[in-house]
């Protein structure tokens, strides 16, 4: 039996003001195989350990994204994170590849609700557009896509919602936990 | 007599208030400027003042109190670890001058006893002189400033045997010597005791009690109470009052009071051997020069051509730089102030005639003399002498595009490193030769010498540098290059460090942009750590905080500066630094509150 090892990638640059992001982070670091990075409080400088980041990387299973989307993306130290870690021939390209069969799994939180992501909402586009570039990611290292777990409406959300929310995010991660030694021993 | 008091002060002031800044001004030194006020004050000048021996008296106590203020700055520990320099290479400088001057005087013809005392009296260095000459290149640090300090030290404990053994030689008075000289010891032993075990359970107590009343006049008549109390106590027992004065100042040195000591007795230091240099000026016979010139300037010049000579040899023996053997020679050159009293007691003692005494002082007083005016010529001759010596091969390899760093101290030297690592082509300027050499070795460009110097500057390519960064100790220095650099080189962008806040604002003053405070950063750094490692705050809302606080409080210091300048006319920096300090406590406050609320999710 291979132990599960889940990279989750947590960006919230204020997550005093983001009761949803907080409690999924805390759910996450309470399950036993998962390794929680909280890149704000591990790296304030922006000065990412590329090559700390890469070990860890190789070592997972499964790499989480969690972290709300602003401004149609993600946080801006995430995507420091990729610009410095993942590198062409280590992540893709001619070279090891070293992130191919690896699952990708983006765990996000939108301030607006549902409505605003329509053609004529406050948006204008539906939500799955904004996904390209996390899709095109994965795509690009060879990962497996797996369906992202999206909260609309995370600022005014009730606590019940927010509390079947981090249920949901539980279950699905317990869930990929057990099934990654199978998937391991099957590739 | 009191009138007579206040009209001498009034004299001794405006003479040194008139000569000391026209001698910085020519480039000369303070020393020079006071021996000059006293040579012209004195009674072969305009005789405004006559007692003489009174005055050089007093003014001993600035001697007494820089050896205080200097064993303030040494702890036992490091003096213990000074022991081989002091005991080692001061033994051998002063058996060795004294030996060569003995040697030579027995050639020219001269009695052995007068040979001998000569050549002891003459071994003796003026550790004012050569202090302050020290503290004005700050040579302090460099090996030949540690070496110099330790030879002076030694001098004066050798100074106290040598004022007993004088009257041996003469004309006996009183039989029984020997017993004497035992009972001597003894008493200083007794004193010495007295003084470690009071200054530990005794001085410092009361130094805490005075300091509680909040009292600073008292404080302050304490401290001058103190050195002289000590000094006065230790000459009754046949120790110099200078050495007694070092001593109390190791004592007090590990004590939390030796700043407060420090600020509280400095001014005073300053007047006193301002006056002891004016007092040497006006003890120069004229009377005894004019009746023999040619003799006077022979022995003052073989005096200080033997005494360099040998100081020169000595100091390939000791760990000195290459560049700096002439200096230290120099530098140690002179007749000292404890020559004066051995020739005194010589002459007290009748072992020669008080015309060969006054002859001797007259040689001592005008060697006193002589040294700054030939440092002064060395430093200007060394400054080009490097230029040339570096000029040369730059002539094929021209200093382009590289840039200039002014000090290489323990601040230039992380500029430096972090600069040379980046592959910027750089020239360094510092005055420890020690650098120097290990720099070469490495290949940066290095040019040894006082930055502030024009020639140096020049030598070192600053014609086609592309950026000058100031990162020099000492503020006056630093301003001093700064405003070289604008004279002469107005293109060329400056780079400073800042060593305070008003340091900052003058350098602001000179046009500079490019300021960095020296501590700033380093201590923001350490409060974040405070906040995150210690007190477990969120790291990146520290980080932000300490942004905005370092935006702020840069914005605050400028928002001051005009400030700074309508008060330009503040009598005390403290008071200025103090006011500074609260303008900035009252806005850093404001820089973090009223954080704007925006949610997040």
């Amino acid at each position: 039996m291979t132990e599960p090892n889940i990279l989750v990638l947590y960006a919230h640059p204020a997550p005093q003001r983001s009761p949803v992001n907080r409690r999924l982070a805390e759910a996450a670091r309470a399950l036993p195989g998962v390794t929680l990075r909280d890149l704000y409080e591990l790296y304030p400088d922006f000065d990412i350990d590329a090559e700390h980041e890469r070990a860890l990387l190789t070592k997972a299973h499964l790499v989480v994204f969690m972290h709300p989307i602003r401004w149609y993306g993600m946080p801006s130290i995430l995507k420091e994170w990729m610009d410095v870690t993942l590198l062409p021939g280590w992540a893709y390209g001619r070279g090891v590849c070293a992130l191919r069969g690896k699952g990708f799994w983006l765990v996000t939180t939108t301030g607006s609700g549902p409505e605003a992501y329509q053609p004529g909402g406050m948006h204008g586009h539906p939500f799955d557009t904004f996904l390209v570039p996390f899709q095109q990611t994965a795509a690009l290292c060879g990962m497996d896509w797996i369906a992202p777990l999206v909260m609309h409406g995370a600022s005014h959300a009730g606590e019940a919602a927010i509390e079947a929310h981090v249920a949901e995010f539980q279950r699905r991660l317990t869930g990929y936990a057990a099934a990654i030694p199978e998937a391991a021993h099957g590739a | 007599m009191e009138h007579n008091l206040l009209l001498n002060a009034c004299i001794y002031l405006a003479a040194a208030v008139i000569a000391v800044p026209l001698s910085k001004r020519l480039g000369m030194g303070a020393v020079l400027g006071f021996l000059v006020a006293g040579i012209l004050i004195g009674p072969y000048g305009f005789r405004l003042i006559s007692e003489v021996e009174d005055a050089l008296h007093f003014a001993e106590f600035g001697v007494v109190l820089l050896l205080f203020l200097i064993g303030l700055e040494l702890e036992p520990a490091r003096l213990w670890a000074l022991r081989r320099p002091i005991f080692g290479w001061g033994g051998a400088q002063v058996v060795l001058v004294a030996g060569a001057l003995f040697g030579a005087a027995l050639l020219l013809g001269v009695g052995w006893k007068l040979a001998l005392i000569a050549g002891l009296g003459l071994s003796l260095s003026s550790t004012a002189i050569a202090l302050a000459s020290l503290e004005e290149r700050n040579l302090m640090p460099t090996p030949a400033g540690q070496a110099g300090f330790s030879i002076l030290l030694f001098q004066d404990i050798a100074a106290i045997p040598m004022i007993a053994i004088v009257p041996l030689l003469g004309i006996p008075e009183e039989a029984g010597g020997g017993g004497n000289a035992w009972i001597a010891v003894v008493k200083v032993a007794v004193v010495l005791a007295g003084l470690v075990i009071g200054g530990r359970f005794l001085v410092r107590p009361l130094l805490r009690f005075i300091a509680k009343t909040d009292a600073r006049e008292i404080f302050t008549a304490f401290a001058l109470l103190l050195v002289i109390a000590i000094s006065l106590l230790m000459q009754s027992v046949g120790v110099s009052m200078a050495l007694g004065a070092f001593m109390a100042g190791v004592l007090l040195a590990d004590s939390e009071y030796r700043h407060a000591l420090e600020t509280d007795l400095e001014p005073f230091k300053g007047l006193l051997l301002g006056l002891f240099f004016i007092a040497v000026g006006m003890s120069v016979d004229f009377s005894v020069f004019l009746a023999r010139p040619a003799v006077v300037l022979g022995l003052v010049a073989a005096f200080l051509l033997i005494k360099t000579g040998v100081l020169y040899l000595l100091s390939r023996v000791f760990d000195i730089a290459r560049g700096q053997h002439l200096q230290f020679a120099l530098l140690l050159s002179q007749g000292g102030e404890f020559a004066f009293v051995v020739f005194g007691a010589a002459a007290t003692a009748r072992v020669f005639s008080s015309e060969v005494a006054s002859t001797l002082v007259v040689v001592v007083a005008l060697s006193m003399v002589v040294t700054p005016l030939v440092l002064m010529a060395y430093d200007r001759l060394s400054s080009r002498g490097e230029g040339r010596r570096e000029t040369q091969p730059d002539a094929i390899d021209p200093n382009e595009d590289h840039v200039i760093i002014a000090g290489f101290g323990r601040f230039g030297q992380i500029v430096g490193r972090f600069l040379n690592a980046s592959g910027v082509p750089l020239t360094v300027l510092d005055h420890d030769p020690d650098q120097v050499d290990v720099l070469r070795r490495f290949g940066f460009k290095v040019f040894y010498g006082d930055a502030t110097r024009a020639d140096l500057m020049r030598a070192a390519g600053a014609a086609k540098a592309r950026a000058l960064v100031v990162c020099i100790d000492d503020i006056e220095d630093s301003l001093a290059l700064v405003d070289m650099a604008r004279r002469d080189y107005p293109q060329l962008t400056i780079i400073a460090r800042a060593r305070n806040v008003t340091h900052y604002y003058q350098l602001m003053d000179r046009g500079v942009t490019l300021i960095e405070r020296e501590t700033f950063e380093a201590a923001v750094k350490l409060g974040r750590t405070v906040l995150t490692a210690g007190l477990g705050q969120s790291a990146w809302r520290t980080r932000l905080a300490s942004d905005k606080f370092r935006k702020y409080n840069l914005r605050s210091v400028l928002d001051v500066y005009p400030y700074y300048k309508d008060r330009d006319t503040y009598v005390s920096m403290a008071k200025r630094a103090r006011d500074e300090l609260e303008q900035m406590i009252a806005r850093d406050r404001r820089a973090l509150e009223e954080e704007p609320g925006h949610d997040w999710d």
